[in-house]
Parts: structure tokens; C-alpha cells; sequence
């Protein structure tokens, strides 16, 4: 355990010494700020006028028409931005001549990807809770439910965690962090559009498209549902982007 | 110390090591030796652990390579051929990593560190972040590493490469010091380096094994006798017929404008040679050893001129 986390330490001094780590949170920040800013300013204008008609107004929901949204934007923009983050977790080592030194240590495979992941997580994290600051004014001004907010911000992060892994996987493959972070990125568009095509498909091809996207597995969660299997479905995904990543490695060396 | 069997490496079908077999024993500086691609990387890859063999055996410090693979990395320190570092990390913080992922206990992580900055003669750099240090410094942060949890065994692959002769002769130093505590075993094709850093050697040339042993023992396989080559102001029978005399020597010839002096190894007799000249008033102009030098014997094992 000790050996996982000298790995996370070094990764996240590499995150904050260079640009990107600050790059991508404050982008991030900035970002979330606006949807959160403009769907706000679009709720009260809505519940302005919904407050004319007593039927209406028991519709005023601000989970519903604040946070659901927020939250569908924000996964779109994990989407765009964790690639960055995952790029250069393996590429960078084996660009450098560091993995020698790493794969040559008392160190097992298994310690240095759970090391690496950790400490992309920690980045996530960190994008998310910074980005959540402006969101408790409405707690104060206001009283949206706790549940489905905070449900939404831990399907976010089971989201992010998926992402990272599958971002980890193509960073072992390439000694090329450009390389990487788009084979990332046109893989995460992939399970992406999978979900539009399960709008016209039918039957069990409905199902197992809709069983593959992201997004649908997320969707419950912003409503404040939380399903055992979306939370297997995130968890599952993450442990066998890790596992691809421990073949990966593997292959390579024994090959 | 280290030891191999029949080891074999193949990429496919690209054959980069075969079945080399070679000894280095505890508390020496070994050479590995031969052109480029003749597979030196590669075989210390292998005894690290970083690569697996296709066949063979290997041991360090009695540890199986294979499968003892833990064990082994724990004993030895390893600086590969591009020096593994973190450029956004400084000296110390990086020599802790290191320290960290060796297993060194963290009550003992801080002296660790101390000790391979003071070995390394890195203490004007310790706080720099090693984007900002010169080339000698990053190759003397990348031997500190390696012996930062003071391994048995140390793999220094082609360590003075690029560097400027200031630096060759410091770096050479350091690693002259390592002798007796380690056990080292660097690569390098600068000959002048293996003559004066190594104990013994291992040839290689494209993966195969041409020779191994220490110096003198290859320097014995090549040749019969020891003895000198001697240049004097004059060379004639008269000359020859009066080297004859000495006891012990087993031929003296002509050699162009030189007089080849043979005697068996394991004995010296310069000495006589010099005190019969001085007696006999000869003026000497020159005297070399007939023992082929390091450049000799590496052309010729190289070139294949050794069944071993």
C-alpha cells in the first residue's frame, strides 16, 4: 500500500509542477461557473412566470431544472477534459526512460497502475469539489434536496473514474501523449453516440446499447436514484480499464 | 555474484542474445564489452528483471531472476542506458522516490538520501530541480539512484556516455570506489574505461559470448610468454647473445629494429633486463610491454580470433 501511494505522490507533484493539472481544473471551474450561472439565471425567470399559476409553480423544481442539466453539461465536459488528465500517466514514463526505473523496482505492476489511477482521481476530485463551491449558495438561498445533488456529484465522479481508466489503458499503449489522449477521447465519443443509436434501435439491441452508454447509467443518478447496477456498471468498467492496462504492460514485456 | 546459464533473447525472430553463459564474482568491477547491438543492453535487462529471457538462467546475488524476481530487484541497483529521471522533481525529492519505491524503510529514507548525495558528490545540487542541472549532474543523480537502498549488486549501463572528459574521469572515480562493497557490472565499448575501471570482462558480439575472464587472464589465453619489446641504441647478436644469458628467459629475437624478450608468465625480469643494460652501458630508448594492450585483444576477440 505504502509502495501505491509513493507512486500517487510522485504523479500528483508531476500534476502540479506542470501547467496541465491547473489548466484543466481551472478550465473546469470556469466552465462549470457559466452553466451554473445561466441555468440559474434561466430558473428564476422560469419560476417567475410559473409563479402566476398555483398549478405551475408545484412543477418549480430547482434539482430538476438546475442540477439535473448541470450535471448532464458537466459529464459532457469530463468527456473533453480527462483524456488530458490520463495522457500521460504511462506515455510520459516511456517517453522519458522512467519505466525502466519503475519496472525495475520491488514495485509490482499492479501497485504502479493503482498508484497512477489514484492520483488521477485525486485530480478529479479535485475538479469537482472546486467546481461544486458556487452550487452551495443555492442551499443557502434556497432548498433543493440533498440527495439527488449529491448522488449527481458521486455519479460524476463514477463517470470521471471510468473515463480515467479507459484513459489509463490507451496511455500504456503509446509513447505518445497526443496520441493518447485522442484515442481516449474518440473511444469515450464512441460509448457516447452508442446511446443516440439506441434511440432507433429495438428490442435487445435497445437494451445492450443502452445497457453501454455512459450516459445512461447516469441519468439515474441526477434524479436521485441511486441503482446497484449503475454503481456496478461505473465500477466494473473502471476495474477492467485497469485491467487491460495490467495485460497491456504485461504483453509488452513478455512479448 | 551474478551468474548466467544458456541465456537466450529473442524479438521475434530477431536474435538478440544467445546462449550466453558468464560469472562475475562478488566484490568486483565486471565490463561488459562489445560493438553496438551486440546485445549489452539487453542482457542487463534481463538480469533486472525489466525484460524476460526467451531460455536460460539467471542469478543475482543468488536470487533467481525469474523467479525471484522481488528479491533480485531489491538487490540490485540498476541506472539503465537513458538515465530514468523526473525532470520536474528536484535532486532530493526524487532521490526519496527512489528511496520510497526500493523499499528503504521511511525511518532510514532521509540518511538513504543523504549518503547517495554525499557519494554522488551531489551536495551543491541537492534542492535543484534536475530540469536545471548540468549533464554530469543528471548522470551522477542517475548513479546515486542506483545505489540509493546500497544494493549488493550494481547494473550501470554505458554510465560516462556524454559526458565531457572532466566528468568520464569523475564518474570513473566514483565507480572505482564502488569496488569491494558492490558488485558492479557496467557496459561501455571505451576500452580505455574497462582497463581502467574493470576487473575482468565479458565480451559479447551480436549476442554471442567471445570471451570472458578477468584482463590478465585473456592477455595469458592469447599469448604464451610474457616479456617486453626493447628498444636500445644498438641491436645486434652481440646484444641478443648477452640477453641470452639471463636466466629464466625463454627467447630473445630480433623484431625489426626492436629485441623481443619472452619469459613464462608469472614471472618479472625487467629487473635483470634494466640492470644488465645499465651494466653493459646499453642505452634504452624504449621498453613496452609484449602483452597485447585492451585494443589488441578486443579487435582480435571481437573479429572472432577466440574459441572460448
Amino acid at each position: 500500500m505504502s509502495a501505491v501511494w509513493s507512486i500517487s505522490k510522485k504523479e500528483l507533484v508531476s500534476y502540479f509542477t506542470s501547467p496541465i493539472a491547473y489548466i484543466v481544473i481551472a478550465i473546469f471551474i470556469l466552465l462549470s461557473g457559466f452553466f451554473f450561472y445561466s441555468l440559474v439565471w434561466w430558473f428564476n425567470t422560469q419560476a417567475m412566470q410559473m409563479a402566476q399559476n398555483p398549478y405551475y409553480f408545484q412543477q418549480v423544481n430547482i434539482n430538476q431544472m438546475v442540477f439535473a442539466p448541470l450535471f448532464h453539461n458537466l459529464s459532457i465536459i469530463l468527456l473533453l477534459m480527462l483524456p488530458v488528465v490520463s495522457m500521460r500517466l504511462f506515455s510520459e514514463e516511456k517517453k522519458m526512460g522512467t519505466e525502466e526505473l519503475l519496472f525495475t523496482s520491488p514495485v509490482s505492476v499492479i501497485q504502479i497502475i493503482l498508484g497512477k489511477y489514484l492520483a488521477a482521481l485525486v485530480v478529479l476530485l479535485a475538479m469537482l469539489v472546486l467546481s461544486a463551491i458556487p452550487t452551495i449558495f443555492t442551499f443557502i438561498h434556497g432548498n433543493p434536496e440533498p440527495v439527488p445533488y449529491l448522488l449527481g456529484y458521486l455519479g460524476l465522479f463514477l463517470l470521471g473514474a471510468a473515463f480515467l481508466a479507459l484513459g489509463l489503458f490507451w496511455s500504456a499503449l503509446t509513447e505518445n501523449q497526443i496520441v493518447s489522449a485522442v484515442l481516449t477521447f474518440g473511444t469515450l465519443l464512441l460509448f457516447w453516440v452508442l446511446s443516440w443509436a439506441a434511440y432507433s434501435a429495438r428490442g435487445l439491441w435497445q437494451d445492450v446499447l443502452n445497457y453501454l452508454s455512459f450516459f445512461e447509467h447516469f441519468d439515474g443518478m441526477t434524479k436521485g436514484i441511486l441503482d446497484t447496477s449503475d454503481l456496478v456498471y461505473y465500477l466494473s468498467f473502471a476495474f477492467f480499464g485497469l485491467f487491460l492496462t495490467h495485460s497491456v504492460i504485461q504483453f509488452r514485456r513478455w512479448r | 555474484m551474478i551468474e548466467t546459464e544458456q541465456l537466450t533473447k529473442k524479438y521475434g525472430d530477431l536474435v538478440a542474445i544467445q546462449n550466453l553463459s558468464f560469472k562475475v564474482e562478488e566484490g568486483r568491477i565486471w565490463g561488459l564489452l562489445g560493438p553496438n547491438a551486440a546485445g549489452k543492453t539487453t542482457t542487463m535487462r534481463i538480469l533486472t528483471g525489466y525484460l524476460p529471457a526467451t531460455s536460460g538462467r539467471a542469478s543475482v546475488a543468488g536470487f533467481d531472476v525469474f523467479e525471484q524476481a522481488e528479491a533480485v530487484k531489491q538487490s540490485i541497483g540498476y541506472l539503465p542506458e537513458t538515465v530514468p529521471l523526473y525532470p520536474e522533481m528536484t535532486v532530493e525529492s526524487y532521490l526519496g522516490f527512489v528511496a520510497e519505491i526500493k523499499k528503504v524503510p521511511a525511518a532510514r529514507k532521509k540518511a538513504a538520501v543523504d549518503r547517495a548525495v554525499q557519494i554522488a558528490g551531489l551536495q551543491s545540487v541537492r534542492k535543484r530541480l534536475i530540469r536545471n542541472i548540468s549533464r554530469g549532474y543528471k548522470q551522477r543523480t542517475g548513479i546515486a539512484q542506483a545505489l540509493i537502498h546500497n544494493p549488493r549488486v550494481v547494473i550501470l549501463d554505458e554510465p560516462t556516455i556524454g559526458l565531457d572528459p572532466a566528468q568520464i574521469k569523475e564518474i570513473r572515480d566514483l565507480i572505482k570506489s564502488l569496488k569491494g562493497e558492490h558488485t558492479v557490472m557496467l557496459s561501455t565499448h571505451i576500452l580505455a574505461e574497462v582497463k581502467e575501471v574493470c576487473d575482468g570482462v565479458v565480451i559479447i558480439n551480436e549476442g554471442k559470448l567471445m570471451a570472458s575472464g578477468s584482463l590478465e587472464e585473456l592477455a595469458r589465453s592469447f599469448s604464451q610468454n610474457d616479456g617486453v619489446y626493447l628498444k636500445l641504441d644498438r641491436a645486434d647478436g652481440e646484444v641478443l647473445n648477452l640477453f641470452r644469458q639471463l636466466p629464466g628467459l625463454k627467447e630473445a629475437a630480433l623484431d625489426g629494429a626492436e629485441i623481443r624478450l619472452e619469459w613464462p608468465w608469472g614471472q618479472d625480469l625487467r629487473t635483470q633486463v634494466l640492470k644488465l643494460c645499465l651494466d653493459r652501458k646499453l642505452e634504452i630508448k624504449e621498453m613496452r610491454s609484449l602483452a597485447m594492450n585492451i585494443e589488441e585483444l578486443y579487435l582480435r576477440i571481437v573479429s572472432g580470433g577466440m574459441e572460448q
